[in-house]
């Protein structure tokens, strides 16, 4: 199965064109297709993931069989150089770097054994004498991914089928499940970065499509414009990226072969740091980083199965994927191995606390979890800018479920209560919907990160990444930030359950539990928001028996070109004075939250009273004011001013030109005409007219019909002609 | 011959040649004007027999005979013409017929 | 073989000239016999892909950088010009595009014709113009070449001037004089071309071997003259900033189906001239020129866009994004690249299917609402939501989405930006790189916010009554081809790139020689 998973991706891709054409006339709309194909799906992947454990257990033993048994020696990486040098010193080729990925080095050390990828490829175009492929790469991280966008994508289904009942283009709603679903998995096995633009735009229109899914309200349809454009300008950086890689990588698509070069010194690393730059850029959009993020708050217009899907568990964290996909290029680009602050970091660790800090004003509680997803976004951005590869992953991983469930679990709220507004439509429905409740509080704790709960084991495995790796000092601002944002979460989340499960309904009728179709997805994501940190359990920990780390032993990619080959990629231990004060950060936090909340204590109203505290709320309120620059300033300004004077000039400047000329010879033709034409030559041209009338007048007289007329003519003539012959020859 | 009987003959023919001319010219009635155009014909008949015979050459003589035949059917032909203007004008002044007239 | 070899000797001749033939036809029955037409029309454009597609059929593609089915034939003895005409990997896709797209528009036309109606003339012209395209496209010889060049204004001219909107007599007026003008530059390089390597040919291969020589001692400012005068000729065509303007008047006033044959293939035509005939015969010229190309392709990507986003009637928008994608193919063809010059067919095919669709959408607009300002329309998704879709589908593909054909002209272009050919300024390119590809943003820009003011929402309160039918039979069988290439297009660039690719890297390979001494 490991060779052939690339059919899985095709089976929803297959799905959608049926949905799309046959769905209508089928008994349930076309969603059994939907459902079915993703399910299908989802038992493959975990075929594939068991599959892919028995490989990477075996790598070692085959490895034994691989002849290519070299010295440690082989070659020695000099981080300052960037060029990799075989024992006896001379410089590497590319072909002989390339060489590296397809060599099974034994496992020597534990950390340093390497686990062959599986690939395949196929020739997609040819251009000049070079084939450009298209292939299927299967490693950890898409092994981890299939699992999770097939799971969740398989509960997102289920939970549609009785979320979006009755919609007017619930056909078209599964269609589009689908397609994205295919898209995904084409992008998370995509082996050349080619392939990874295409998937990442597909799975990107598929957003589009699905939040203007409401698309007569004019809101709706803004949000999934200001989506796709917002994710455009990143796309700049995207194919920018590329295109660097693919020139510098000595014209190549395949991220195997950039990686390697990138982790082995065969690109320069000037052009690895303007690559690594440029893709950020697309990085910020596709995964709601600070100051693209503006449209991930908003494209919660979608449907909510959309939202916990696309802009929660799975689409959003694509520009997570690709950094760790080409995490040679970023690791290389920006030394996050020997730095000590760097702008991965930079751009996560803002929106950490960014995102969080707006997360505390909203009213509506998909945008409470909208932001909380962005600075969880962060929180993995950070991770990998720090070179905690398999934190970020992990909490990628995590956050997955556990966000879901909360996306999940706020709709079926809305879908009880018609509204999304914690404010003035919820409160109290702890009473009314149990289940619904009992869930999210898992979810919530688990984002939280209490211990057992998910999200405690990723978030600590990120905080004792930031305070351990780098260069000298390491990042331990990126883990104070870390443990600022943690505070914050606890409170905002704090809040939400709060404003929404506590205190008096505030609403209208009677909320009412969901029916199984979404409690059952909402128990499947808690139970996994329970115990998915499980998964990566410290060593430190007694009594775990061989569970230790199993998820950096499976998912984390070993081999040449991930930069765990390199001296300066470490694995961050766990730490238990982090583990301690982040638990005790998150606690205080709710704890004072509790009290301001349900005790009423604390600076209530302190908005009104202290300017600062107003001022501060203004801001958040007005979103850091980066809508009203984009959509006011920049928008506004290209569609406005730029785009009418442009259009000013082409009618006035250029059309000018042409009008002008024509204009201009148009009257040259007149005066032509008038003056020189009818003026002088036509009087030539006249005269002679008239001239020769003039003769014509003369001579008419002479035929009088008179015969005898003709005759003296004739006779004189002749005689003239008589006389000159006689007198003058 | 000799040159003296050549001058009257050749005068005589100029006469003739003149008297026909001053006919074709001046006279009004189309038969005048047919008549005086044989006068005309008739007096190159005679230049033409009398050059014949000062150079003892017979073809002046046949010319001669040519002249004549086709002087009758000028005629002829000039007659009916004549004939068909009177039928249709009642008059044969020349002065009347110009429907030629440019 | 006895097959092949009439195939080889007639086929292509038969292919460019029966359209003329059904002309003819068409002239001898009368006016009345609207049904008639319209099968000889349909009857005679197929006729013609019917030869089109047994050649594509018999055509070597291991061979496809070389000229096959050559008809070599004594034409103008006095000139030394020559029936000469072939095909090759670079002549293939646009035959074929051209071939595709023709007998649609008339399909279009079968319940569509423009008023005054008069379906004789309006298809006899069609036809004409088709000869004239097909022509162009085949032509190896300069004088051939130019004689089918200029045949296709005329037809052009009517089409617009007779069945145009309001303003239709300025705006076939401005057309026609502006190409004409941009014809007359160019005849006069041909011509200079022809003396100045000693007036034995007009064959384009024969006279890039003469330049190629160095026996005739051409300097090189006679050589930049030269291409300065073909670059007139083409840049007016395609059409390039700031020779665009005759575009936008054009196409708003033209009926929908010139508007069609306009976007999609007329423009080719100066594209094609370009590596057809100036890259080839003045290699080292367009090295010296490919900057400023290029610098004028890039303004024109944001030009373009931006005068897009001005735009009030939703035909004059779709005109205006011509000029931002034709400007993505100059760009790539100013990289002289083997990926450059491939992304430049793949983007004139794509651009063709992609930007005749819009047209033929923004037609069936105005014959549903007789309107095309944005403004007032609205909702066409909850009044004509098969409609709706079809304009979704194409505006994605005309920004660009991978996975549809209009990303193979784009990205390709890009990325060939950013390692121009040899002897070009790399700093100068990366910076034209970057500028295209905020180009890209601009387009996504102007095509989402033009289908969202048209397609999403609900109807105006003008046409919330209007009964507005959905996507007709005709509409459907003209329209299913073209969406159904740019779905398969995108997903197997090949079809395009394996064509041309062989030609294209021997065109680069010749300018980079070219560009070494």
């Amino acid at each position: 199965m490991l060779e052939n998973a690339w059919i899985i991706p095709l089976i929803p891709a297959a799905s959608f064109l049926l949905i799309l054409f046959f769905g209508k006339r089928l008994p349930r709309k076309g969603s059994e297709i939907g459902v079915a194909a993703v399910g299908l799906a989802f038992v493959l992947a975990l075929v594939v993931n068991v599959q892919w454990f028995h490989h990477v257990d075996n790598a070692g033993e085959r490895s034994g069989h691989s002849e290519e048994a070299t010295d440690d020696g082989w070659f020695a990486y000099a981080p300052n150089t960037n060029v990799a040098v075989t024992s006896d010193g001379h410089e590497l080729t590319r072909a002989e770097l390339l060489e590296l990925t397809n060599k099974v080095e034994p496992a020597s050390e534990g950390e340093h054994e390497s686990v062959a990828p599986v690939t395949k490829d196929w020739t997609w175009f040819e251009n000049g004498d070079k084939d450009i492929n298209i292939g299927m790469l299967i490693d950890g991280p898409a092994v981890m991914m299939l699992f999770v966008v097939t799971l969740v994508s398989l509960l997102v289904h289920v939970y549609s089928t009785d979320y979006v009942a009755g919609d007017p283009r619930y056909t078209h709603f599964f269609a589009f499940l689908s397609l994205f679903t295919a898209s995904m998995l084409g992008l998370i096995m995509a082996k050349s970065t080619l392939q990874l633009i295409v998937m990442w735009e597909l799975v990107g229109v598929c957003s589009f499509v699905l939040i203007g899914h409401w698309w007569e309200e004019k809101p709706n349809s803004d949000a999934a414009v200001k989506a796709f454009i917002t994710n455009r300008v990143g796309d700049i950086g995207l194919l920018c990226g590329v295109t660097i890689l693919y020139w510098s990588a000595g014209q190549t698509f395949d991220i195997l072969e950039i990686n390697t070069l990138a982790v082995n010194g065969g690109i320069s690393s000037t052009a690895l740091t303007v690559a690594a730059f440029a893709l950020l850029a697309a990085v910020m959009s596709k995964s709601g980083q600070f100051i693209l993020h503006t449209w991930l708050p908003d494209a919660m217009a979608g449907p909510t199965p959309v939202s916990a899907l696309i802009h929660a568990a799975t689409m959003v964290v694509a520009g997570i994927f690709m950094v760790g996909r080409l995490y040679g290029v970023f690791f290389q680009g920006f030394d996050i191995g020997i730095s000590t602050v760097n702008a991965l970091a930079i751009v996560g660790g803002i929106t950490v606390l960014g995102g969080a800090g707006l997360a505390f004003v909203q009213n509506d509680i998909k945008k409470v979890l909208a932001y909380s997803t962005v600075s969880q976004l962060g929180y993995m951005v950070m991770a990998l800018g720090v070179g905690a590869w398999t934190a970020a992953f992990f909490h990628l991983f995590t956050h997955a479920f556990f966000k879901a469930c909360l996306f999940l679990g706020s709709g079926s709220v809305s879908h009880a209560v018609h509204s999304f507004d914690m404010k003035k439509d919820m409160g109290g429905l702890k009473k009314w919907m149990p289940q619904t409740f009992w869930t999210f509080m898992i979810a919530t704790a688990a984002l939280i990160g209490i211990i057992p709960l998910a999200g405690f084991w990723s978030k600590d495995e990120i905080l004792a990444g930031a305070s351990q790796l780098g260069g000298d000092g390491n990042y331990t601002i990126f883990m104070v930030v870390g443990l600022i944002g943690a505070f914050m979460t606890a409170a905002y989340m704090t809040r939400c359950v709060y404003l929404t499960f506590f205190g008096e309904y505030r609403g209208h009728g009677h909320p009412h539990e969901s029916g199984p179709r979404i409690t059952v997805p909402l128990w499947i994501l808690a139970g996994l928001a329970l115990i998915a940190g499980a998964a990566n359990i410290p060593a430190w920990f007694p009594g775990q028996g061989s569970w230790e780390l199993r998820f950096e032993h499976f998912y984390e990619p070993k081999g040449a070109y991930f930069p765990s080959a390199l001296a300066s990629f470490e694995v961050p231990e766990f730490d238990p004075k982090i583990a301690i004060i982040s638990t005790i950060i998150g606690l205080s936090s709710i704890g004072l939250a509790y009290l301001y909340y349900w005790k009423d204590r604390g600076p209530h109203g302190a908005t009104e009273r202290y300017r600062i505290a107003n001022a501060g709320y203004t801001v958040l309120a007005n979103k850091y004011y980066f809508d009203r620059l984009y959509t006011d300033g920049i928008v506004a300004g290209v569609k406005g001013p730029v785009a009418r004077a442009a259009y000013w000039i082409n009618q006035n400047v250029l059309d000018g030109v042409v009008n002008g000329a024509a204009t201009v010879a148009a009257a040259t033709g007149r005066f032509v005409y008038n003056r020189i034409d009818q003026g002088v030559v036509d009087t030539i041209v006249d005269g002679s007219g008239s001239a020769a009338e003039g003769g014509g007048q003369v001579l008419r007289q002479l035929t009088s019909g008179k015969v005898q007329q003709y005759g003296a003519l004739l006779f004189g003539a002749t005689a003239i002609f008589a006389g000159v012959l006689i007198f003058v020859v | 011959m000799d040159d003296l009987m050549l001058n009257q003959f050749l005068l005589l023919g100029a006469v003739l040649f003149c008297i026909g001319v001053y006919g074709v010219l001046a006279r009004r009635n189309a038969v005048m004007v047919l008549m005086s155009i044989e006068l005309i014909l008739n007096a190159v008949n005679i230049n033409l027999i009398t050059f014949g015979a000062q150079h003892g050459d017979i073809a002046g003589q046949v010319f001669a005979l040519f002249v004549i035949a086709v002087a009758a059917a000028e005629v002829g032909v000039g007659l009916a013409i004549v004939l068909i203007i009177y039928r249709n004008r009642h008059s044969v002044d020349l002065n009347d017929v110009d429907a030629m007239k440019g | 073989m006895n097959n092949n070899q009439f195939l080889t000797d007639w086929g292509l001749t038969l292919m460019v000239f029966l359209p003329l033939a059904g002309a003819l036809v068409m002239l001898l029955v009368p006016k009345e016999e609207e049904a008639a037409h319209k099968w000889i029309a349909l009857l005679a454009s197929l006729a013609s892909a019917a030869f089109g597609i047994a050649i594509f059929a018999d055509f070597d593609y291991d061979n496809s950088k070389s000229l096959q089915f050559v008809v070599d034939k004594r034409w103008i003895d006095v000139i030394h010009s020559r029936y000469l005409i072939g095909v090759d990997g670079l002549s293939l896709p646009l035959l074929a595009l051209t071939l595709l797209v023709v007998p649609l528009c008339i399909i279009y036309s079968w319940n569509h014709l423009p008023e005054p109606r008069n379906a004789k003339a309006f298809l006899m012209l069609i036809l004409v113009l088709h000869t004239g395209m097909l022509g162009t496209f085949v032509a190896q010889d300069l004088i051939l070449f130019f004689v089918f060049f200029e045949v296709v204004l005329l037809p052009m001219y009517f089409l617009i001037g007779v069945w145009g909107g309001e303003q239709r007599q300025y705006a076939s007026l401005k057309f026609f004089l502006y190409t004409l003008f941009g014809s007359a530059l160019m005849i006069v390089s041909f011509l200079a071309l022809f003396f100045v390597t000693g007036g034995e040919t007009f064959s384009i291969a024969g006279l890039a071997e003469r330049v190629a020589s160095g026996d005739y001692d051409i300097s090189h400012t006679t050589m930049l003259l030269i291409f300065g005068g073909m670059f007139m000729g083409f840049a007016i065509k395609v059409p390039m900033f700031p020779f665009h303007t005759w575009l936008p008047d054009a196409h708003t006033q033209a009926p929908t189906v010139g508007s069609v044959i306009l976007a999609a293939i007329l423009l080719k035509l100066g594209t094609y001239g370009f590596v057809r005939v100036a890259l080839p015969i003045l290699p080292e010229a367009a090295v010296s020129w490919a900057p400023w190309i290029g610098g004028l392709a890039v303004v024109g990507i944001i030009y373009g866009a931006l005068a897009c986003l001005a735009q009030t009637d939703m035909k004059r928008l779709i005109a205006f994004s011509s000029v931002a994608h034709m400007g993505f193919t100059m760009l790539a063809i100013a990289t002289l690249t083997d990926f450059g010059l491939n992304a430049a067919v793949f983007g004139m095919v794509a651009h063709g299917l992609i930007t005749g669709m819009l047209f033929f959408i923004a037609g069936s607009v105005k014959d549903r609402y007789h309107t095309l300002e944005i403004r007032r329309l609205g909702g066409l998704l909850v009044k004509a939501p098969r409609l709706g879709w079809i304009f979704g589908f194409t505006a994605m593909a005309s920004l660009g989405l991978p996975g549809l054909a209009g990303f193979w002209g784009e990205f390709p272009a890009i990325l060939s930006t950013y390692e121009p050919g040899a002897g070009l300024s790399e700093v100068l390119f990366r910076t034209y790189m970057v500028l295209a590809a905020l180009g890209t943003v601009l387009a996504a820009g102007y095509l989402l916010w033009l289908f969202q003011r048209t397609a999403f929402g609900t109807p105006t309160a003008e046409f919330a009554d209007t009964d507005v039918p959905d996507v007709q039979l005709p509409e459907w069988i003209a329209w299913t081809p073209m969406l159904l290439l740019i779905a398969v297009l995108g997903f197997f660039p090949n079809l395009v790139f394996g064509v041309t690719d062989d030609h294209m890297t021997s065109v680069a390979q010749s300018i980079a020689a070219a560009a070494g001494h």
